[in-house]
């Protein structure tokens, strides 16, 4: 699987539609002129980061936790609630004690 | 007459506690010389009122015999860390005027400790860059100038830019800093003082804003070695709030401290000879070597066969969690908010984050974005995981055989502003030092050692094994009180 997905990234490169693609993927309007300097700017970071493909990673798993930790539990008891008021206080647009967001349904 | 703000964290408890000075003047000294310094744009936000208020808090204390360990001492608070009823921002637009109604853990922490807040500091946005020419709030300066007549703008260093510049003029004796990838090290490093990255897990996340969880960590920035123990004492400690918090209890890193490395091995990483370093920072090192070995060190050559993967590795794993993480940012609950005429949903939030975010933040999104995409996420950013695994690997061969490692900070000494910014890539170079530890959560800290061919500060960087910040502490010192550094800007500002 491995050499298989070392392929397909290796001489990878990003064209104007993939990045129009992506910025659409991550919510951000780009204009024309910035998705084309995106672009190379983009294919030189993926080119370089590539050079990862080359490292031999048999039997390693990947890292999940940098310090080992044990994930914790707590008691199932409401420690917290009631700042309706402070949950909002930043909202750009709070209404009847809600936020409010342009209409989603036509 | 004493100068109070050239008194070190230390100097002030010290001297706050023996009554040769009021918790007032000192805060008065620190204002005066934060108000006087807008030139170096290293506050978003002043708050001299907050500094006052906590030294006539401490005034009180001290005359009803009820010292804190930081009683006296005002610092500054780098403005990724949630403040309640203080502006904060993370140098971003799209978080300006947001206002946290709850206070982050660490900075809690030093409140509860007696500090005072000289105010808000200016840092690269989102914590994203290495000289501190990504905030929307505009570039901070470095109180440096090169000795060559010249009167370039430096860059302080990134992303905790505006706390190693306030810290080298004189604005604040101590700063908080957090460090993802090198943003305590290698500002402190650019500006001549010292800076320490605890262990991941040591400081709390909670109510820091986040840009890559598993390797955002907060610490301290202070003039030297001692005044980051009793920062970093004040700062670290288990919040159930972070699922990552470690549970243990905070180390006396200031009681322990001791420049004696008898016994000790410390480590040289031949890896980190890398090709075209400068010659006046190849030197320092050696003289480093040659320091800690008068401190009684055995010095042993150890290799980390994975350093040159780090880099890359990191700006595949930061940008993923950056990207996953700066999702929230969608102009409903909180922070700017861009609705063109007739917008909906969608194009609302487009439209905000296209407004809010500057350009590196949108790279790094991008970038992030592209390497989880489907078809892509494991030839990225498992592979990148992998190898995170074997950088941590290197690191735990290498402390079988030594107790702590010597390289330097950053390539480079200070450069100017501008010089670096049309090619991304060449300043994620400056990381090149620093990332490896990130990446393996390793305790790590710079050290002012010498001055560069041009007359600014260059740091030599330590890096002991997870959870003995005091190895690291304790081979700074050793430095510290070798190299003597006592240079500092001259005052232009």
């Amino acid at each position: 699987m491995l050499r298989a997905c070392n392929a397909s990234a290796r001489g990878m490169s990003v064209d104007l539609n993939t990045v129009k693609k992506i910025a659409s993927l991550a919510r951000l309007a780009v204009s024309e002129a910035e998705a084309e300097a995106l672009v190379p700017e983009l294919n030189g970071i993926l080119h370089w980061v590539e050079q990862l493909g080359e490292v031999d990673v048999t039997g390693i798993d990947p890292m999940t936790a940098v310090i080992p930790n044990k994930l914790r539990l707590r008691e199932d008891a409401v420690t917290d609630g009631n700042v309706r008021d402070k949950v909002l206080a930043n909202a750009p647009q709070a209404e009847h004690g809600f936020f409010a967001v342009p209409k989603v349904i036509e | 007459m004493t100068v109070l703000t050239d008194l070190t964290v230390a100097q002030i408890r010290d001297g706050f506690r023996a009554g040769d000075f009021s918790a007032k003047e000192v805060a008065q000294a620190f204002n005066a010389n934060v108000a006087a310094a807008k030139a170096l744009n290293a506050f978003i936000v002043e708050t001299p009122e907050k500094a006052l208020e906590a030294a006539d808090q401490a005034d009180k204390d001290r005359a009803a015999g009820a010292l804190k360990p930081l009683s006296g001492v005002p610092i500054g608070m780098k403005d990724l860390f949630c403040t309640k009823g203080v502006q904060t921002t993370a140098a971003s637009h799209i978080l300006e005027g947001f206002t946290p109604t709850y206070e982050s853990f660490v900075s809690q922490k030093l409140w509860d400790a007696g500090a005072g807040m000289l105010g808000k500091l200016n840092l690269d946005q989102f914590a994203m860059g290495s000289s501190n020419e990504t905030s929307y709030f505009g570039n901070v300066i470095s109180p440096w100038r090169r000795k060559d007549g010249g009167n370039a703008a430096l860059a302080p260093g990134g992303s905790s830019g505006g706390s190693s510049s306030a810290i080298s003029a004189r604005l604040c004796p101590a700063a908080t800093g957090t460090d993802t990838g090198g943003s305590i090290r290698q500002p402190a490093s650019f500006v001549g003082i010292s800076g320490i990255k605890p262990t991941y897990g040591r400081c709390s996340r909670w109510g820091v804003v986040a840009f890559a969880s598993s390797l955002d960590q907060a610490g301290p920035m202070a003039r030297d070695v001692r005044d980051c123990a009793i920062m970093l004492e004040n700062m670290a400690g288990f919040d159930p709030r972070d699922a990552t918090s470690l549970d243990l209890a905070v180390p006396k890193w200031e009681a322990g401290l001791s420049s004696n490395l008898k016994g000790k091995k410390v480590g040289i990483p031949s890896e980190y000879r890398v090709d075209g370093m400068p010659a006046d920072i190849a030197k320092l090192w050696d003289q480093g070597i040659a320091w800690l070995k008068d401190a009684g060190a055995e010095i042993v050559n150890v290799s980390l066969p994975h350093t040159r993967y780090a880099l890359p590795t990191y700006y595949i794993i930061a940008p993923a969690e950056a990207s996953s993480n700066l999702a929230r940012y969608d102009g409903v609950r909180y922070g700017l908010r861009e609705l063109p005429d007739g917008a909906n949903l969608q194009d609302m939030y487009a439209a905000t984050r296209a407004a809010g975010f500057g350009p590196e933040v949108k790279r790094r999104i991008i970038i992030g974005t592209y390497v989880l995409s489907a078809g892509y996420y494991d030839a990225y950013f498992t592979q990148a995981c992998k190898v995170r695994a074997l950088i941590a690997r290197d690191f735990e061969e290498a402390f079988k055989q030594c107790d702590v490692l010597l390289t330097p900070t950053a390539p480079s000494a200070a450069f100017a502003l501008g010089e670096k910014q049309a090619d991304p890539l060449a300043m994620y170079l400056n990381d090149v030092f620093t990332v490896p530890a990130s990446l393996a959560g390793l305790p790590a800290m710079s050290v002012p050692a010498g001055l560069s061919d041009e007359g600014l500060p260059l740091g030599l960087h330590l890096i002991g094994p997870a959870l003995d910040e005091q190895i690291v502490l304790n081979a700074g010192l050793a430095i510290e009180e070798r190299a003597g550094f006592v240079a500092r800007p001259d005052r232009w500002w």
